[in-house]
């Protein structure tokens, strides 16, 4: 079995594997990881971009969870965007 | 340097940057280098009537550390090569 001496171990064992990743500014990414480095400079494909924006009404105080969605194929993705890489969360 | 060297494999081809004030780029790649500072030419701007500014840049030179996104064709990449040199490149070195 490989040994996972590092955090980035762990997600070198993903390579080849759809995982999420948690980004600045309310962002998610779903995607296959192709590759990575030190940096968590990321390629992925098939990637599907979450971005989650929060809208007040000023006159009902209520809060409104927005949610936009986008398909990429290929995705570079800079690594300090990132927050978390994980693998994909079941309930979605 | 692996992305820098997958970078060198994708010049003169059409990449979208997106950038971290949300600004967002398409154009051919003309140049990177080891900070993955990116020059573009035959730029255009995505949401051009934002940013009215930027409609007259053709050739751009932008810093890598302001970069979020770079969107890039699936038939530029080959998968394999770029995830075998990423395993190598991460295996750990120590005993």
């Amino acid at each position: 079995m490989t040994e996972c001496r590092e955090p980035l171990d762990l997600i070198r064992l993903s390579i080849d594997e759809r995982i999420y990743v948690k980004c600045k500014g309310d962002r998610e990414l779903r995607g296959k990881l192709h590759a990575y480095d030190q940096h968590l400079n990321m390629v992925l494909s098939d990637v599907e971009e979450t971005i989650t924006t929060i809208c007040k009404d000023d006159e009902t105080q209520e809060e409104f969870t927005n949610t936009k969605k986008r398909q990429v194929d290929m995705l570079f993705v800079r690594g300090d965007c990132t927050i978390l890489v994980a693998p994909p969360l079941r309930t979605t | 340097m692996l992305f820098y060297s997958f970078f060198k494999t994708l010049v003169n081809k059409e990449i979208a940057v997106e950038l971290k004030n949300d600004v967002a780029l398409t154009g051919r790649l003309h140049s990177v280098d080891q900070y993955l500072n990116i020059k573009l030419l035959e730029t255009k701007v995505v949401d051009a009537e934002r940013y009215p500014q930027l409609t007259s840049m053709t050739s751009v030179f932008i810093r890598g550390s302001v970069v979020r996104y770079i969107q890039i064709p699936k038939a530029d990449v080959d998968v394999d090569l770029l995830q075998d040199a990423a395993r190598k490149q991460n295996t750990s070195s120590q005993p």
